[in-house]
């Protein structure tokens, strides 16, 4: 199977979706001229002509309305977001709009679209460098799709294209250059499904995106050291599948949450809110989070290390749920 | 083109004037719940602009949205019904009062945060040109027709709305509805700005009229969706004035009785009725009849809407998604 990176398993989903349907269109700022700002879209211009994907002014809350009335009357918008800190001067369109519509007319109207917004990092200082996925997974009538693996990006992608309601796919500046196993041929992968990435006794991983490479990476640095940690990759977390995460649960009974998010009232908030209702006989030791440190994220180079989570967060969590401590969320 | 039947025209304005009555009523009685805002006063822009139309064109609206729902030819019964939050409402009791629909007749709703559904209306309006340039469908000539108040002219959705139809010369008219307030904010104390379609300018050809003259609105509405479907988008600015509060719940602090009944002459029923008696194609008596038939249609909307089912309580949990999870 040939091996390609993140990006790559994007751009050849989108490249599917566009060639197989005309309505099917890439709107977004800098995916053309600029040739899009993380190359996802590269050469489509060339391949699609100027119809099929266009520059936008830089005005968020106007092309995802753009976006929001053209999917109600019919067309397959991808909107591209620059980044998910940019995305939210349109979060007007996509909260109130896109994911109301459907209901609050009584069924009248669908919208299926798309809008892609990674998330990320690298001394971009604090308006550049955040995470908002709890917004979108917080709200009713959104699906969230936040693949961490070539693999999941290429098949999330063409399902959220093919899906017929809005599906905010949240990507992540720190992996479009991972490389994994991705078959040419044209596959789906279901929204709302979890994945056991990997089986073990002793702990139970939660994490997704950007997390997924780290948390793989810890899985293996804790079997080194002896310990089996088990890896749940939540791939969506609008509708959230806790099965397979339960069930991994049940059998090590201890869970971190790896999320790459400010913790308090996070998605990994969730994620252990439905630990201990719904797996609280199961329960043996404190559940640790592992996010972001809760400041505004910093600019120099040791700091903004310091403060983000990566695979030694996790190991070091796991370590501490398997010692019995329990978590002090610092948020000052 | 055909000639504008002012006659059938005062009787829709009759129409929507008597509906609002009614849902004011029921309003007090307290069937009708949550915020209801009424059109009372402009009801010659809704029927002047909307009578442009044809019905591959498309309409969309804010939460004061009867008039232009009537006007575009909604069966009174069904909006009724969404309004006393029945099964047999156009939004099946999920909507109320601020966001009738009618997928058939292409009347995209009415939407209650202001100055975002501009920007809907934009990408339908894109969608429309997409539609006939890329997929190759030439029978696509329909224009986007987007009403608003003149307090939604100040939010930045306002000028990315009226900026990218403008750059991508999309097939839409702006229409404000002023009414010299925003809720209980005069004109002047919002804007400073206050010939709206100025605004507007720098992107697109517009112009002021006069909202309470329906056959000055037909006019200019007319004028508008011709450029709109064949050059781009167009500017309307409707002068006007709601003679009723903000919402049913309004105390009108901002203004006197006085004030109300000094614009009162403006009454655009008013104009248009006596405007049809001085042309003798209406008399008193005529207009009694009129008044009598319209009552009594709206008797029977009101007991379609009282013996209409309230939803079923599944019915919250339903279309959240267009295919269920
Ligand atoms: C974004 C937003 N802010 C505030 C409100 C509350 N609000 C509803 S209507 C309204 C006044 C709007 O006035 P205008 O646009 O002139 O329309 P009119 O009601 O006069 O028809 C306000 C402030 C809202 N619905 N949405
Ligand atoms: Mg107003």
């Amino acid at each position: 199977m040939p091996v390609i990176t993140y990006s790559e398993a994007l751009r050849q989903a989108l490249r599917e979706a566009m060639t197989n349907d005309p309505r099917v269109f890439i709107i977004g700022e800098d995916v053309v001229h600029y040739d899009s700002a993380y190359g996802v879209t590269k050469g489509f211009l060339k391949e699609f002509g100027p119809e099929r994907i266009k520059d936008m002014p830089i005005a968020e809350a106007g092309y995802a309305g753009l976006g929001i009335g053209a999917a109600m009357n019919g067309l397959r918008p991808v909107v591209e977001m620059m980044t998910t800190n940019f995305a939210i001067l349109a979060l007007d369109m996509i909260i109130n709009h896109a994911a109301k519509l459907h209901y609050m007319f009584g069924g009248q109207f669908t919208c299926p679209i798309v809008f892609r917004m990674p998330n990320g990092y690298g001394q971009l200082s604090a308006t550049h460098s955040q995470a908002f996925d709890n917004y979108y997974a917080y709200m009713p009538g959104l699906k969230v799709v936040v693949p961490g693996t070539p693999y999941d990006a290429k098949g999330l992608m063409k399902a959220a294209i093919e899906d017929p309601d809005p599906v905010i796919f949240i990507e992540h500046t720190g992996i479009y250059n991972i490389k994994g196993e991705v078959p040419e041929e044209s596959y789906t992968v279901p929204i709302g499904k979890s994945n056991l990435l990997h089986d073990g006794k002793d702990v139970t991983i939660v994490g997704y995106g950007r997390m997924i490479p780290y948390c793989q990476q810890a899985v293996e640095t804790l079997a080194s050291e002896g310990i089996d940690a088990a890896l749940v990759d939540l791939r969506t977390i609008r509708p959230l599948d806790m099965e397979p995460v339960l069930e991994s649960f049940r059998k090590t009974n201890r869970a971190v949450i790896a999320t790459e998010e400010w913790t308090s009232v996070g998605v990994g908030s969730e994620i252990a809110a439905r630990l201990y209702t719904e797996g609280f006989d199961h329960l043996d030791a404190p559940i640790w989070r592992v996010g972001f440190d809760e400041v505004p994220m910093p600019y120099a180079k040791n700091l903004e290390a310091h403060v983000v989570p990566n695979a030694d967060s996790v190991i070091q969590a796991v370590k501490n749920v398997l010692a019995g401590k329990t978590q002090k969320i610092r948020q000052q | 083109m055909e000639k504008q039947d002012l006659l059938a025209d005062y009787r829709t304005m009759v129409l929507i004037r008597s509906f609002e009555e009614h849902c004011q009523q029921q309003y007090t009685r307290a069937r009708i719940g949550g915020f209801l805002h009424l059109y009372v006063g402009q009801e010659a822009v809704a029927v002047g602009a909307i009578g442009a139309l044809k019905a591959q064109d498309h309409l969309v609206t804010h939460y004061r949205d009867h008039g232009h729902a009537l006007a575009r030819g909604l069966e009174p019964k069904p909006l009724m019904a969404e309004l006393f939050g029945r099964s047999t409402g156009t939004g099946k009791g999920k909507g109320g009062s601020m966001h009738f629909a009618d997928k058939n007749k292409n009347f995209w709703g009415g939407y209650a945060i202001v100055g975002a559904h501009l920007l809907l209306a934009m990408g339908i309006a894109y969608s429309i040109k997409y539609k006939r340039e890329v997929l190759g469908e030439a029978d696509q000539d329909g224009v986007v027709m987007c009403f608003f108040g003149d307090g939604a002219t100040n939010g930045g959705e306002f000028y990315e709305a009226v900026s990218m139809a403008a750059l991508y010369k999309l097939p839409i008219v702006f229409l404000c509805e002023n009414n010299e307030f925003a809720m209980g904010t005069p004109l002047s104390v919002h804007t400073s700005v206050t010939e709206i379609h100025k605004k507007a300018s720098p992107f697109m050809p517009g112009e002021r009229v006069n909202g309470n003259d329906v056959e000055e609105m037909r006019a200019r509405a007319l004028h508008a969706v011709n450029h709109a479907r064949t050059e781009g988008p167009y500017f309307l600015e409707a002068m006007t004035y709601r003679l009723r509060g903000h919402s049913a719940a309004d105390p009108q602090m901002y203004r006197t009785r006085d004030d109300i009944n000094a614009r009162r002459s403006g009454d655009p029923i008013a104009l248009l009725k006596q405007k049809l008696i001085d042309q003798n194609l209406l008399t008193e008596k005529q207009a009694k009849q009129i008044d009598k038939e319209v009552e009594k249609e709206m008797d029977a909307v009101v007991q379609f809407a009282e013996e209409s089912p309230a939803p079923d309580l599944s019915e919250a949990w339903t279309e959240i998604y267009s295919k269920p999870l």
